[in-house]
């Protein structure tokens, strides 16, 4: 067997590698290579490790060292330095925002060490595309566990008992979902296990970073399910825009499959049980349960009325159980380790009632105005200060929080005074808001809230399919009158004629994307009702977003003259000579914001 | 660059597919891949080989964001206006793009080479705001260098075209 | 790979657990051997390649080996430091391809000094 020194632990997630990190992995190997130490060090491609905000990330076991932002100019040195003589290169370890000094172990670091690690148990610690290192880590033992010491009735009493609730959105009980597949009568005994990978919210990235980091503890929830359930077949619908996704179910299905894992007979039990995968072809709408199965079976995909369940009859008519990526990963780490053991984290009492509380992690991503953008996974009932100042570091640029956003389109937004509120399904409905996939944007004060419920309701206008009325044109109408507001031209009566349209929605639209669109709108007028005021009655957008309502100008105090500005303007509006105060024409500007962006010294502001 | 499929290619998509009535969505797929958009040609071979009518294709073609009935540049621009880009200067970001390629969102240029795409959300919310050509995704990308950007890679394409 | 049955998986997970055990940041004991400019002449490198063929041999991975530069005793090299876990770190110098290896059985796997090759106890301070 080849035992190897050092194992070095290569961020191969979409962020990582989109900063470079693959060739980052070259220069490793290259520089191992000519030292010779291509013995005694392993160079590992791993999944997405969840701080994205300060890829490339190299992790150096066994010493546990963490390095950052790594390009490939810098591993000569760092491969000498750390490799040959042992000395860790001070100036890529992380150093927290605002402090001087660096932390070198990963384990130190405050954003790693506040996680609990179930879905995403494996991250940064596997090569993804290596069945062994899934098995080395406990990989299909719960899948060995449940088909050959319990029957599929003990494993579902597991999964009910652990209160496992579904981690798409709706935060319905896994345990009573597979409950009433098993049950729903089928003439030929067909049933089939599903799972949505059609990840759709926009500011949600976890069913990603768990298929591209850890596909077979997907694959080994769905063979467990489909035990417990009875399925023969099984269904992965990913969504197109995740090429990287799709490849490494692929090459997992196919592992799976040659080791007996997957297809007749697995393991020698005598189950048999396959799965398929589908390609989305890009709609928003079809990670609804309906609309979903209605593009497996090659329709368009539409949701239609739910009077009759799709656990009795969803895809073709058949018993069909959906869970979501996430969901799916949590079960192997539940059977192997007991419903008791799950129940330790999170809020409330599932003993008696499933929807009594919610149990175990749930993996967030952190994105918007915050130090550390990634992706996190922390126990049920943590306050969203924790999630925000703890892990995430606090906010960007020393600016002040406005809002956090969670449940991405479904969801709404949280003003400051509720930081202290504990994060569940049903805290986060309560105040408004809901868990949803688990999106979770961070606002500060140059953020403004009617444009950013203007957003959400022009995206879910561009995604309804426009199946029924109160959906496609209740959008159509909110998306006018924000739209409206925005430019300046709201007027009296609007936020009741938004509410009023919200209500009817509310009631009438067919499906969960209709009914859960007016969300961000009322969130936003419940907590910040006096911006759309100010938008209505002062033509004011204090954020400075909206367009219509502001202008540019230069900081007199603050500008330096270096002429980037005037060289990014597209329509030559600011004048101004070299190291001289520069100026905007507000005649000829067209607020394009190129000049924002552009300056350096934060001189351009919007008034 | 070509922008037909022939028949054979269809039919060979059609057999890669098992000439299945729940694959034709990823038939669609593969022609769109192709043929940078869905012939009128291939989706009667279609409707021929696998026995589904016309109009489910249509509906299916028109439905889906992933098809496009004109023929989409050699080279997507797609830009990412999800919510965290969107706080991270998105819109100045498309905006940008437009200039520069001197095209609305959704349209081709001129001489087919690209095509700009604003899309919902390609799942790198940290990397924010996020833009991919082709299949490369950048990230940390603003209205200030994204000109970069593209010129770096239009000259690269140029280029390649010449060797 | 093979088809799997219930025991090959466990046997396979143990065999590949055993492997990685590295990467899992376990170790029992960590070794560092000196290979700075004066290390590597004095015969370092053939110290370090002697350690990691015997815990080879011996199917050992949870020993960590880690280099290090100068110890600053250039005339003792080659040099090796042991440190077990909730222990004083150990210093061995004059070291060749012989006597690592039986520090390696005597005190990384045995748990006691090999005091004739050992040259002090504990680490410099730091600062």
């Amino acid at each position: 067997m080849a035992v190897k020194r050092l194992h070095l632990m290569v961020c191969a997630g979409t962020g990582c590698v989109s900063n470079k990190s693959m060739e980052v992995k070259a220069a490793l190997e290259t520089e191992i290579e000519k030292h010779g130490l291509a013995a005694e060090v392993d160079v590992i491609p791993t999944g997405c490790n969840g701080f994205c905000g300060v890829g490339p990330i190299l992790l150096v076991q066994p010493d546990g060292i963490f390095y950052q932002q790594l390009r490939p100019r810098d591993i000569p040195h760092l491969v000498e330095e750390h490799l040959l003589k042992g000395r860790p290169v001070q100036r890529h370890l992380y150093t927290p925002p605002g402090e001087k000094g660096t932390i070198p172990l990963m384990s130190d670091i405050p954003f790693f060490h506040a996680q609990v690690l179930i879905a995403l148990r494996n991250r940064g610690m596997i090569d993804p595309e290596k069945i062994e290192d899934y098995i080395a880590r406990e990989g299909y033992q719960a899948a060995a566990k449940a088909l050959t010491t319990m029957s599929p009735q003990e494993v579902l009493d597991v999964v009910k008992a652990s209160g496992l609730r579904g981690r798409g959105g709706g935060g319905f009980p896994t345990g009573i979902k597979w409950e009433s597949t098993k049950r729903a009568p089928s003439e030929n005994g067909t049933r089939w296990v599903i799972c949505n990978a059609d990840e759709g919210d926009p500011g949600a990235f976890m069913d990603r970073s768990i298929i591209e980091g850890d596909p077979h503890s997907v694959l080994e929830g769905m063979i467990i399910g489909a035990y417990a359930i009875g399925a023969t077949r099984g269904f992965i619908y990913v969504r197109q825009e995740y090429p990287l996704a799709l490849k490494r179910f692929m090459i997992a299905l196919n592992q799976a499959r040659e080791s007996g894992l997957l297809g007749e007979d697995i393991l020698g039990t005598g189950f048999s049980f396959d799965i398929e995968v589908h390609r989305g072809a890009g709609a928003f709408v079809c990670g609804e349960s309906t609309a979903l199965m209605a593009s497996l079976e090659g329709n368009v995909g539409e949701p239609r009325a739910k009077y009759i369940h799709t656990v009795e009859r969803g895809l073709w008519n058949m018993p069909s159980c959906l869970n979501n990526v996430e969901t799916w990963a949590n079960v192997p780490p539940i059977i192997l380790h007991g419903a008791e053991w799950f129940t330790q984290l999170g809020t409330g009492d599932v003993s008696e009632n499933p929807w009594g509380g919610s149990k175990g992690t749930k993996v967030f991503s952190l994105a918007g105005k915050i130090n550390n953008t990634g992706l996190v996974e922390v126990p049920m009932g943590i306050t969203l200060r924790e999630i925000v100042f703890d892990i995430g570091g606090g906010i960007a640029n020393g600016k002040r929080l406005k809002s956090v956003q969670t449940g991405g389109p479904s969801g709404g937004c949280l003003p400051e005074e509720l930081l202290d509120l504990e994060v569940d399904f049903d805290t986060l409905t309560a105040a408004g808001s809901m868990m949803g996939s688990g999106g979770m944007l961070v606002m500060d004060e140059d953020d403004c809230m009617v444009d950013f419920a203007r957003f959400y309701i022009d995206f879910l206008m561009a995604e309804s399919c426009g199946k029924c009325t109160p959906c496609r044109e209740g959008l159509r109408n909110m998306n006018m009158i924000l739209q409206r507001i925005c430019d300046g031209k709201g007027q009296e009566g609007d936020i009741e004629l938004l509410e009023e349209i919200s209500a009817c929605m509310i009631d009438a639209a067919l499906c969960a994307l209709g009914t859960s669109a007016p969300n961000p709108v009322l969130s936003t007028i419940k907590y910040f009702r006096e911006e759309y005021e100010e938008h209505i009655r002062e033509g004011k957008c204090r954020a400075g977003v909206c367009k219509a309502l502001i202008t540019y100008k230069v900081d007199a105090d603050k500008c330096s003259g270096c002429t980037l500005c005037a060289r990014a303007c597209p329509v030559n509006a600011i004048t101004g000579e070299t190291k001289k105060l520069h100026v905007i024409d507000p005649n000829v500007c067209d607020r394009c914001g190129a000049c924002y962006d552009a300056c350096t010294f934060d001189a351009i502001i919007r008034v | 660059m070509p922008v037909e499929v022939s028949e054979a290619q269809v039919h060979e998509i059609v057999e890669r597919w098992q000439r299945s009535e729940s694959f034709v969505i990823e038939m669609l797929q593969d022609v769109q891949h192709e043929a940078r958009h869905l012939p009128r040609s291939a989706l009667e071979q279609i409707s021929r080989e696998v026995g589904v009518p016309m109009t489910r294709l249509y509906h299916l073609a028109t439905f889906f964001k992933a098809f496009s009935l004109e023929p989409r540049g050699e080279h997507m621009v797609q830009v990412c206006v999800g919510s965290a880009c969107h706080v991270k200067g998105a819109p100045r970001l498309v905006h940008a793009c437009e200039r520069h390629l001197g095209i609305k969102s959704g349209e081709t240029t001129a001489d087919g080479k690209f095509s700009l795409e604003p899309v919902r959300c390609l799942g790198c919310c940290g990397l924010a705001a996020v833009l991919t050509i082709d299949d490369e995704l950048h990230g940390h990308v603003t209205s200030a260098n994204v000109e970069r950007l593209l010129k770096r890679f239009q000259k690269q394409e140029k280029k390649a075209e010449v060797t | 790979m093979a088809r799997l049955s219930v025991q090959s998986l466990n046997a396979l997970r143990d065999q590949l657990q055993a492997e990685r055990a590295g990467r899992e940041g376990k170790c029992r004991a960590t070794v560092i051997v000196h290979m700075g400019t004066c290390g590597i002449s004095a015969g370092a490198r053939q110290v370090m390649t002697a350690l990691l063929g015997a815990l080879e041999e011996r199917g050992i991975a949870d020993v960590a080996v880690s280099s290090s530069g100068c110890a600053g005793m250039c005339s003792r090299e080659p040099m090796a430091t042991v440190q077990r876990p909730g222990e004083a770190p150990v210093k061995y110098a004059d070291l060749d391809e012989k006597k690592i290896v039986r520090v390696l059985d005597e005190h990384v796997i045995g748990g006691s000094i090999v005091k004739e090759y050992a040259l002090a106890m504990g680490s410099e301070r730091a600062g």
